[in-house]
């Protein structure tokens, strides 16, 4: 070939340097599944298998018996009615604390942008320096409380919990979002005469679609993630999906079905993954916004 | 009575205080233009007006009555906003029509402002599209639309034209004069930083710098006689020329002296007392210098020449002072060139040199 | 008419400016008073009563003696904590390092317009969204001697490979430590990956033009850009570094003995089973010390000083 100008296109180039950044990307990627590669398939595997095969191979003969038994009938101490109850209680933990904390937030978020009330700044002030606390700090005091109520270890008490502890995101969140739509446009309603629910209702809420599906998919899968508040304040009877799979994972009966604790573990992740799959950049529009605090 | 009338209004953010006793008459059907560099303090007035924000102090009268502590809705009052500040999930038709239903005003009567603003804006095609589906002048027309349904007697208007390009801007800006041509009665306050705006526009502007009104006055008074510096180097483009020099006594009249440039004021209006031997600054706009070959100032050379179309600027420097000049387009003047400058004592402006105000 | 509304102004003058607006305001103050009140009586209230707690020699139920700093001598005293403290240095200084540069790594790679990035982040990323207690079931699993990774590599053919750091005393806490990092470097990559888009892409271009490698281009210029975000990121893993409790229960229930025991499942055991609440309390005290230590100059930073500024 003679040396000639170049012309045309540039000649496609996969220099050393490219293909070491696949490679350190898909080591990564490797490394971010593996887990989830692993539970799947040692759910679908039966218990002889698990002890002999290999933990990375495919199983021989995919049967979805764990899952049934995961969802049905897995034992925590001496109960044997799977995962399923925990899972019928994180929804209906889920659902009221969902909408309650969203809309406690929404309502703060807009009174502190857009109304001048007197202390309203160190209420937001105290409350962001809230959201950082361990909830340690708080958890005694308040099994004390709720108990005092008569409410301790029950729907209403763990629901209080998540909208106590969801408030400072919450707030944050819808404070930052109204922060960012133009003064005027709360100057023209007032202007047209709206109050306070008014301008909240029929202005400002219908505008807030993306912030609420934003703080619905952070709380969704914040509440349903959640331990140390089930654990403390759900009581016996409404013990969330978290907690069971613990117990039924660290339950000493017997020997240790790992196929049944994977199938179980998977049932558990599903609705966060699901969330998190469908939502795909708004999950991470809704960390970055609740994450970065303001 | 007066439309609306400020009295010694004082506003204040936090323990600052941004105006102090301010107060401000406004005939009915008059159209007031406040006008200032950003920061001047104008759109706080005008919120102070339409109540978006408390007064610290003083009263607000709207067609008589005091409303100093009244809601907004209740002044009487209709506003339009730089950004539009369209309700962005409502129609056309239901943002024009949100402070109707708010005050429970019966369908029929809403319907038919709603129908008699759009025509008289031209926007009756728009009345069911949503905000983010019109142009910008389309949304600031709406927007006017929205001020207009409310039957105000008073309209105020934030920078309405700001966002808007140069083109749209001139367009609207006739349309909402011919606006006030039309209602009659309708009192007007607008804020602007665009002294075109304020120029075309008022009947009486405002001038404010720094939370103070410089000078209230007819748009002529305030090209021909500014208040002082600030007022005179605002208003006008090309800026207003200053020569720094002293006010002498000679022969029987006065003269302005700088250097080797010399002015007798014979026919110079003085406010009060000239102070004679103090140090004074010349303020002649360009278009007041005529290019004369036996003009009173002579020794220039004409170092820059920027065409403009309908009239061309010549900057003159005589190697001390600099000059800038307004003569016609056709001008054939070239860089070089020598020229002699003549002007007409009744057309400068002379202001003291410490306090800036006018002689 | 005249001198009514002359008298009105006159009493409207006189009286306080700001009053007329509270009234105006009351609805907007009526929808705080929930938050108001949850404020007051959990995150003060609560707080200042656990601190209290602290000082006393409450056990099974709360007294309110007064016992000085008796409580935290035990704390110093107590292996258990004192090995909960050391773990969560351990685990904070790995942890944070770890998401940081990972994540860093990550969010530039990722930055070079390859092929099937929107792949390749949502798999970096979707273990945030799974809780603490799948997290630590599954690398229990993975990492466990028995079945796991151990019998993995035995089989390949390297029988003498031992890999049992989950039961391991002394290497425990790293296997929390990697776990954790899997869970978390994923949000430091979507935290530093927005940083990396706000970076003007004119800068790549005078580096490239100036003949600057990627490498030194990354090193020297865009990461002191990316300083805010780091130092966000930072925060954000420092606090779930005090926090950390889901996972320990989770994946080595704080063994093996108390090897991989920390600060906040110190708190829990003593408050819910040991029916110690003073000791408890004392050790929530710390920890909310410790958070305090940390947010204190962040918020600083960025609230009070930018306040000034604005």
């Amino acid at each position: 070939m003679s040396a000639s100008l170049p012309s045309g296109p540039r000649p496609r180039r996969l220099t050393p340097g490219r293909i070491g950044l696949y490679a350190f990307l898909l080591t990564a990627a490797v490394f971010f599944l593996l887990p989830l590669w692993i539970m799947l398939i040692t759910s679908l595997k039966p218990m002889e298998e698990i002890r002999l095969g290999n933990i990375l191979a495919l199983p021989m003969a995919p049967t979805l018996e764990a899952w049934g038994k995961a969802w049905s009938s897995a034992c925590t101490g001496l109960d044997c009615n799977g995962i399923s109850v925990g899972f019928w209680n994180s929804v209906r933990i889920l659902v009221p604390s969902v909408i309650l904390s969203i809309a406690l937030g929404a309502v703060n978020g807009y009174a502190l942008s857009f109304w001048r009330v007197k202390g309203a700044n160190v209420l937001f002030g105290v409350l962001l320096v809230g959201a950082f606390i361990p909830y340690q700090v708080f958890l005694y005091p308040l099994v004390r409380i709720f108990s005092q109520m008569g409410i301790y270890n029950s729907l209403t008490c763990i629901v209080l919990v998540h909208v106590i502890f969801g408030l400072p995101t919450m707030t944050l969140l819808f404070r930052n979002y109204y922060a960012g739509i133009p003064i005027e446009l709360f100057k023209a309603a007032r202007i047209d005469g709206g109050g306070f629910w008014t301008i909240f209702l029929r202005v400002m809420l219908p505008m807030s679609v993306p912030m609420l599906v934003v703080a619905t998919i952070l709380q969704v899968t914040g509440i349903w993630n959640d331990f140390i508040f089930g654990l403390t304040f759900a009581g016996r009877e409404n013990l969330p999906m978290t907690v069971q799979l613990n117990n039924i994972v660290h339950s000493t009966q017997g020997e240790r079905a790992y196929n049944v604790d994977m199938a179980a573990t998977m049932l558990a992740a599903l609705v966060p993954l699901a969330v998190y799959f469908v939502s795909g950049r708004w999950f991470v529009r809704g960390i970055a916004a609740g994450a970065v605090k303001g | 009575m007066s439309a609306v009338s400020i009295r010694d209004v004082s506003v204040a953010f936090e323990a600052v205080r941004v105006f102090d006793g301010l107060s401000l008459d406004i005939e009915e059907g008059e159209f007031v233009v406040l006008l200032g560099p950003s920061g001047c303090g104008k759109s706080t007035l005008l919120n102070a007006v339409a109540g978006l924000i408390d007064v610290a102090d003083g009263q607000i009268f709207i067609g008589g009555r005091n409303v100093t502590w009244e809601e907004p809705k209740d002044r009487g009052i209709a506003m339009v906003f730089q950004s539009y500040a369209l309700y962005p999930r409502m129609s056309v038709r239901e943002n024009m029509s949100f402070g109707l239903r708010m005050a429970k005003t019966p369908k029929a009567e809403i319907g038919r402002r709603v129908a008699q603003a759009a025509e008289l804006l031209q926007i009756g095609h728009l009345l069911d599209r949503r905000p983010d589906q019109l142009s910008g002048g389309q949304r600031q027309r709406v927007a006017i639309g929205r001020a207009l349904v409310r039957d105000a007697a008073v309209f105020l208007f934030d920078e309405p034209l700001s966002n808007l390009d140069a083109m749209l801007r001139n367009e609207l800006r006739v349309e909402i004069k011919r606006l006030h041509a039309r209602l009659g009665k309708a009192t007007m306050i607008y804020v602007t930083h665009d002294q075109i705006e304020a120029m075309t526009l008022a009947d009486r502007i405002v001038v404010m710098r720094d939370q103070k009104v410089q000078q209230i006055g007819s748009p002529a008074e305030i090209y021909g006689r500014p208040a002082n510096l600030f007022v005179a180097g605002f208003i006008g483009a090309p800026q207003m020329n200053f020569l720094n020099g002293r006010l002498e006594a000679e022969g029987g009249g006065l003269s302005f002296v700088a250097g080797t440039l010399r002015l007798p004021l014979a026919g110079y209006a003085f406010n009060g007392a000239p102070p004679v031997g103090e140090e004074v600054v010349l303020g002649v706009r360009p278009e007041h210098l005529a290019l004369a070959e036996a003009g009173l100032w002579q020794g220039f050379g004409v170092d820059i020449v920027e065409p403009m179309g309908a009239d061309t600027v010549l900057w003159c420097s005589d190697g001390t002072h600099t000059l800038q000049v307004r003569t016609t387009g056709t001008s054939r003047i070239t860089r070089g060139e020598r020229v002699g400058l003549g002007l007409d004592p009744e057309q400068v402006s002379l202001f003291a040199a410490d306090t800036g105000e006018r002689l | 008419m005249a001198t009514v509304t002359v008298r009105a102004a006159a009493t409207g003058a006189a009286a306080p400016a700001a009053r007329p607006r509270i009234g105006r305001g009351l609805p907007a103050a009526l929808a705080l008073v929930p938050t108001a009140l949850i404020v007051l009586v959990v995150y003060v209230g609560c707080m200042l009563w656990t601190v209290r707690l602290s000082f006393t020699s409450s056990t099974l139920l709360p007294k309110f003696d007064f016992v000085g700093l008796a409580q935290y001598e035990r704390l110093i005293l107590n292996d258990r904590f004192v090995v909960s403290a050391q773990n969560t240095v351990i685990f904070g200084v790995l942890f944070i390092a770890g998401c940081l540069v990972l994540g860093f790594l990550l969010a530039v790679f990722i930055d070079q317009r390859v092929k099937g990035e929107g792949a390749f982040r949502t798999v970096f990323l979707f273990p945030y969204s799974m809780s603490f207690v799948v997290t630590g079931v599954a690398w229990q699993w993975f990492l466990n001697p028995g079945l796991g990774l151990e019998k993995l590599v035995r089989d390949m053919g390297f029988s003498d490979f031992t890999f049992d750091w989950l039961v391991n005393q002394e290497m425990a806490i790293y296997t929390l430590v990697i776990a954790g990092i899997w869970h978390g470097a994923g949000l430091t990559m979507a935290i530093l990956l927005a940083g990396l888009r706000g970076v003007d892409e004119d800068l790549w271009k005078a580096a490239r033009v100036d003949g600057v490698p990627p490498w030194r281009y990354y090193l020297s210029i865009v990461l002191p850009l990316l300083r805010p975000m780091v130092v966000t990121a930072t925060v954000l893993l420092a606090i779930s570094v005090v926090k950390l409790y889901d996972l320990v229960v989770a994946m080595t229930g704080g063994g093996p003995g108390i090897a991989t025991e920390v600060p906040a499942k110190f708190v829990m055991d003593h408050l819910f089973e040991r029916n110690n609440i003073a000791l408890g309390t004392a050790a929530a005290t710390l920890m909310l010390v410790t958070v305090v230590i940390i947010i204190a100059p962040w918020i600083y930073a960025r609230y009070v000083r930018s306040k000034g500024r604005r």
